[in-house]
């Protein structure tokens, strides 16, 4: 239970970085802690207590695996992280070179 | 087996890699094929709703049959109701890609435009084909990511700031909706929403399921710009390029949002009365507070942008009072009657919004202006603009014969009959605001005087922003057609049927 209940911390470690950070580099990074700790959550509901990895073993029908689904659905998850982080960090380069500062007071032009 | 489902995310995917290979070497390749592609989807999606009728056609991807009973392969799944949100959303991108041809010509790059079009579309026809959850994030993430490209199209501050704000709320909605699948993944073991269903039938943990409901209705809330996860949503669509505006206003935040919202809480999850008060509750909130924010602007795409926020919440504040209906077990014609207005609210404000913001781009075009007290006396020197404007107008604000009138009017009958008198006196003044703001942005666009006189200079947007948005207003006036009783029965009855009865959605997807 522990390890779930750190999961969720890391997540609002995150979030906490989101709402309090001001600078733009900072909040992407924060963004991408929280994005890790969602992956991590779906690795720790494919372990299987005392399991191996999933390569069948014809001479050992028994054998207890982990399960593979939610390894794959992290690796697609973690390719499509990868593309908004890239996203976000091409925006942030953009940012700056307009506004001349990383910092989220200067850039507020959108109001209402 | 319907062989013509994947061409839905397959044909544009396709598309947008072509546009960028070969639009190096052939000039204006792009715009005509981008076009193309677009056209060809809206055929075949249209042909999807003649054909849909009563039954769910299903596609497995890669021909992964069900073993013991268990679906393992990734299900598509074409039921009436994806047919007709996918009719929309194709109709909609292709007059948006016709009325870009002239549009976007004053920006550069146009490859790398009309290729993240392409990708939009691709992803928003798979979020609504997916039968899968996994799947549905995974191209819910690919139009999230063309549509943050979109918005930063201008690369101006505003537009990067806004593209900004976007993202990080976008990421924080695909996160939240990222551990409601693993919650539900931990649980059921599979990922098919018509498997999970069944799972969940056989019992569970309510307030586990509760947890899991919250974090879905969150995430997919945040995406679709309901009230307390609004604040991306007027910044974003108002410094969006004019047919992006439309796409995001009029389809985006329909198909990653209020659809998926709608057939996870029918099909997925049985419905719960504080769920289905929650969403109603959330709607009306949306509904009222949208149009007290949409009256005081006076930059014209803003302005439209909370009235997409207001629009959105009679469709959830309708669809929920049917849900609340069907938890408590009575009344089903009644919320039959709910859920067909919100569903036709829905296709409604995809045309008279598409519209709206496509006046309003070409409005911008003409006079590069999109403050209000800065337009006026456009009614002469833009003719087709100010007419279609006006249709655009009158349906938003609900007046006969204009599409809107007949889906408000459902909403409120439906209100009415079951009991939920506060909700129909609401819709209805909220619908007079809408009327009244309305009204100034054709008194100040279209009839004021000019503050400048600088009127003889103002022209006529070019052939193809016309054509879109004459295609468009007549489909807002064809779109009252389908309140008739025998179209009606035709194309929204199989809709809330389905919606209604999660048991056979269920059982003729997994057949069993």
């Amino acid at each position: 239970m522990i390890v779930y209940l750190l999961c969720f911390i890391l997540f609002l470690t995150g979030l906490y970085g989101v709402i309090t950070r001001r600078n733009l580099v900072k909040i992407a990074i924060s963004l991408s802690i929280m994005e890790f700790s969602c992956f991590l959550f779906f690795a720790l509901i494919g372990y299987v207590e005392g399991g191996v990895a999933p390569i069948v073993d014809p001479d050992d029908p028994v054998k207890l695996y982990v399960d593979p689904l939610p390894q794959a659905m992290v690796l697609t998850a973690i390719v499509i992280g990868l593309a908004t982080t890239a996203m976000l960090m091409a925006v942030i380069i953009r940012l700056y070179r307009k506004y001349g500062t990383f910092d989220i007071r200067e850039i507020r032009t959108l109001r209402g | 087996m319907n062989p013509l489902i994947p061409l839905y995310v397959a044909v544009p995917l396709a598309g947008a890699f072509l546009i960028m290979i070969i639009g190096r070497f052939i000039r204006h390749f792009n715009k005509y094929f981008a076009s193309l592609i677009l056209l060809f989807l809206v055929i075949i999606s249209f042909l999807s709703i003649f054909s849909a009728g009563d039954n769910i056609s299903v596609y497995k991807v890669g021909g992964w049959e069900p073993a013991n009973r268990i679906p393992i392969g990734i299900y598509m799944v074409l039921d009436s109701f994806t047919a007709i949100v996918l009719c929309i959303v194709n109709l909609i991108g292709f007059l948006s890609v016709v009325y870009s041809i002239s549009y976007i010509s004053r920006y550069t790059s146009e490859d790398y435009y009309y290729a993240l079009f392409c990708v939009m579309a691709g992803g928003m026809n798979g979020v609504v084909l997916s039968g899968d959850l996994f799947n549905i994030f995974v191209f819910l993430e690919l139009s999230a990511i063309s549509s943050y490209a979109l918005v930063a199209f201008g690369v101006e501050k505003n537009e990067l700031e806004a593209t900004f704000k976007y993202q990080v709320l976008g990421g924080l909605a695909s996160f939240l909706i990222l551990f409601g699948i693993a919650f539900i993944y931990w649980k059921a073991k599979t990922l098919n929403i018509a498997d999970i269903r069944m799972v969940f039938s056989s019992g569970y943990d309510k307030s586990y399921y509760f947890l899991v409901q919250l974090l879905l209705l969150s995430g997919f809330g945040l995406k679709a710009a309901i009230i307390p996860f609004h604040a991306w949503l007027p910044d974003a669509h108002s410094y969006a390029p004019s047919p992006i505006s439309a796409m995001l206003s009029g389809v985006l935040i329909k198909a990653v949002g209020i659809y998926v919202i709608i057939r996870l809480f029918f099909n997925l999850f049985a419905i719960s009365e504080g769920m289905a008060v929650l969403i109603t509750t959330l709607g009306t909130l949306s509904m009222v507070i949208g149009v007290f924010l949409a009256i005081g602007q006076w930059d014209l795409k803003r302005l439209l942008a909370y009235h997409s926020i207001s629009q959105m919440g009679y469709v959830v504040m309708s669809v929920g009072i049917g849900m609340i209906l069907v938890a408590r077990g009575i009344r089903y014609e009644v919320a039959a009657l709910a859920i067909t207005g919100g569903v036709f609210h829905l296709i409604n404000h995809a045309a008279f919004k598409g519209l709206l913001f496509l006046n309003a781009g070409a409005i911008e075009y003409s006079t590069g202006t999109r403050d209000l007290m800065e337009m006026g006396g456009l009614a002469k020197s833009m003719p087709v603009t100010s007419a279609t404007s006006f249709v655009a107008s009158l349906s938003i604000s609900g007046i006969p014969p204009f599409n809107g009138f007949f889906s408000k009017l459902i909403i409120i009958v439906a209100a009415v009959m079951a009991r939920f008198y506060l909700l129909a006196a609401l819709a209805g003044v909220v619908s007079i605001i809408t009327l009244a703001s309305f009204m100034k942005f054709q008194r100040y666009a279209f009839y004021n005087k000019d503050p400048d006189k600088k009127k003889d200079l103002i022209k006529e947007v070019p052939f193809p922003m016309l054509f879109s948005m004459i295609v468009l207003s007549i489909i807002c006036l064809l779109l009252s057609l389908l309140a008739l009783p025998g179209i009606r029965e035709a194309v929204l009855t199989p809709i809330t049927d389905i919606l209604m009865d999660p048991s056979r959605y269920s059982s003729q997807i997994t057949g069993i």
